[in-house]
């Protein structure tokens, strides 16, 4: 089972990302769960959402403690929320930034690889909104789910224009990622 | 021969936990839905309002209320004309829904609620516990505890069959824990239409209130009769204890869907220490026996899913045989140091020849998570207990010493 947290800022889309992602992990014939951290969301305020991928149902019920990649949309939230908390060694951290990866002291032995959603969304989606980018950087840099079952999952969530230039984003991060890899 | 839910993923999607839910109403063909938001809950109401919004629901009146107290009420008049009735609810709404719950279990009207369960104020909790349904215990609704959302959504067909025999006409809640359940996004087969129009059938109770045939329903009862009216009450849960696991069987066969009758048993076999648990961290429990039992520790799992009516019974001969029994409650009753299961559980042992140590956990309040470390925890106590006895019968899981 592989587990991946995600970080974000209350409106910019992060539990809807944990469950594009489980929608996406599903289509590629696996077992998934997507969940919030529950809180009392507020715009702007630092928020949490889970994802879990399996082979077999999924059963366990906590929150991730230990997670195998870890996704972060906003990179202001570094200075307020430890992000690496628990990331396993051999896991993967994702950063929305425009920074080499080498520039963010972080305390953890995991990869940290770094993609400029942001500049991907404006140029393609035309608004600063990064949580399905960042889905495609993750496929690109993890192999655990298919761009295409991501691209799909966002089509079929936003239907027609907003939908397709999504997906168009997705495959944009996915390619960049994947070639860093 | 054990039944098993074989999973079928060409049938299954990711949806949300509410939507599995909503869906399995809209699928049961209600008559009369009352809502009143409350978070958890709200996606619920808030799904079957967008199906009644697109014409998915034919026959149904959909009643936006002021209060979860109308809410209930509201249903007390719509089933007691023989309307299919469902509404949801949590925490504080259902807690002031008290006195509508008796009156429709005194008036013997099969309602289905589904309860997405949280914690109780003060302080203001919107996080999961059971304490809100438990403390319903005694106003005469059936109880079913969902382990995962599509044991939830499935329920809800199951418990319109139970509460509508007419040897029952209960009402039953179908419990599942609130955001751990009701918000989480995972692979479900959403209720079939076709089956279900087949295992469920039209609500067509004996007596109704029809005004060319008028009756009274929840009269004045003076001394001479009212203990009659409680006792026949009591019958009538007890011929759901039978009911519940028929249903059940009767599902399985229908939907190949089994998730247990009024408990469910999991590496019990053999098992020396065995957790009691209801609601979604059976899950949880089961993933750490699966690992414990590769180094030969012998536990196992009994999930009791039907809180109400008490499976006295199917609990003891599980138990029967065990060196430990520990029980966890996501509830505690003040006064008693302990959750309800729990005392319970020990209520049924007494006055029988089974004799085996029981200890409580009161575990989970106002949506505190629980890791595996903290199962693995409570089984090491459980090891504890096997070499030297009980020392503390019932106790608070993960209590921060520092913070009382």
């Amino acid at each position: 089972m592989k587990e991946i947290r995600i970080h974000g800022r209350g409106g910019q889309g992060s539990v809807t990302a944990a469950e594009l992602l489980a929608v996406a992990a599903f289509a590629d014939n696996k077992f998934s769960q997507a969940f919030p951290a529950f809180g009392v969301e507020r715009r702007g305020a630092p928020v949490q959402a889970f994802t879990r991928i399996g082979d077999v149902p999924i059963r366990l019920r906590s929150q991730v403690y230990e997670p195998d990649y870890v996704i972060v949309q906003d990179p202001t939230l570094l200075e307020v929320v430890e992000v690496a908390n628990g990331l396993k060694d051999d896991g993967i951290l994702i950063i929305n930034s425009d920074f080499d990866p080498e520039t963010f002291k972080i305390d953890t032995k995991a990869r940290i690889m770094t993609v400029n959603a942001t500049k991907i969304a404006l140029d393609i989606i035309g608004r600063p909104i990064v949580n399905t980018v960042l889905l495609g950087a993750f496929a690109g840099a993890t192999g655990e789910v298919k761009p295409e079952s991501i691209m799909e999952a966002v089509k079929e969530r936003f239907p027609g224009k907003v939908g397709e230039r999504n997906a168009e984003a997705v495959m944009e991060a996915y390619k960049m990622m994947r070639d860093q890899k | 021969m054990p039944r098993e839910t074989t999973m079928d993923k060409s049938k299954m999607v990711v949806v949300e936990g509410s939507y599995a839910v909503a869906h399995s109403v809209k699928v049961c063909r209600p008559n009369v839905i009352s809502a009143y938001p409350i978070t958890p809950q709200t996606h619920i109401v808030e799904d079957l309002s967008q199906f009644m919004a697109d014409g998915e629901i034919p026959n149904c009146e959909y009643i936006n209320v002021e209060s979860e107290f109308s809410a209930l009420s509201a249903l007390v008049g719509s089933s007691a004309v023989g309307a299919r009735s469902y509404s949801a609810t949590t925490s504080q709404g259902l807690e002031l829904m008290h006195e509508v719950l008796f009156n429709v279990s005194g008036m013997r009207l099969p309602i289905v609620m589904t309860v997405a369960n949280r914690a109780v104020s003060a302080p203001i909790s919107i996080w999961n516990d059971q304490q809100d349904s438990i403390a319903q215990r005694d106003t005469g609704w059936i109880q079913l505890y969902a382990e995962n959302i599509q044991e939830a959504s499935d329920m809800t067909a199951q418990l319109f069959k139970i509460s509508e025999d007419k040897d029952i006409m209960m009402p039953s809640m179908a419990c599942m824990d609130g955001f751990i359940l009701s918000h989480v996004y995972e692979p479900v087969v959403l209720l079939e239409q076709d089956i279900t129009d087949e295992f469920l059938p039209p609500f067509n109770p004996e007596r109704t209130l029809d005004p060319s045939n008028p009756l009274t329903f929840g009269a004045f009862a003076d001394p001479n009769y009212y203990t009659e009216f409680r006792y026949l009450q009591e019958q009538a849960m007890q011929t759901a204890l039978k009911k519940i696991e028929t249903v059940a069987d009767e599902f399985s066969d229908m939907y190949g869907r089994y998730f247990g009758g009024l408990i469910d048993e999991y590496q019990t076999e053999d098992a020396d220490i065995i957790i009691m648990a209801m609601g979604s961290i059976v899950g949880t429990i089961k993933d750490v026996i699966d690992r414990l039992r590769e180094n030969n520790v012998k536990v196992g799992l009994l999930k009791v899913r039907a809180f109400r009516p008490f499976p006295a019974e199917a609990i003891k001969n599980v138990i029967k045989d065990a060196k430990v029994v520990v029980v966890l409650d996501k509830n505690i009753s003040l006064g008693m140091n302990a959750g309800a299961l729990f005392i319970e559980t020990k209520s049924v042992l007494y006055n029988t020849d089974i004799d085996v140590p029981v200890t409580g956990y009161m575990i989970g309040h106002g949506g505190r998570d629980i890791p595996t470390s903290t199962i693995d925890k409570i089984i090491d106590d459980a090891k504890e207990i096997m070499k030297s006895g009980i020392k503390t019968e019932s106790q608070f899981t993960d209590l921060k010493e520092e913070l009382v």
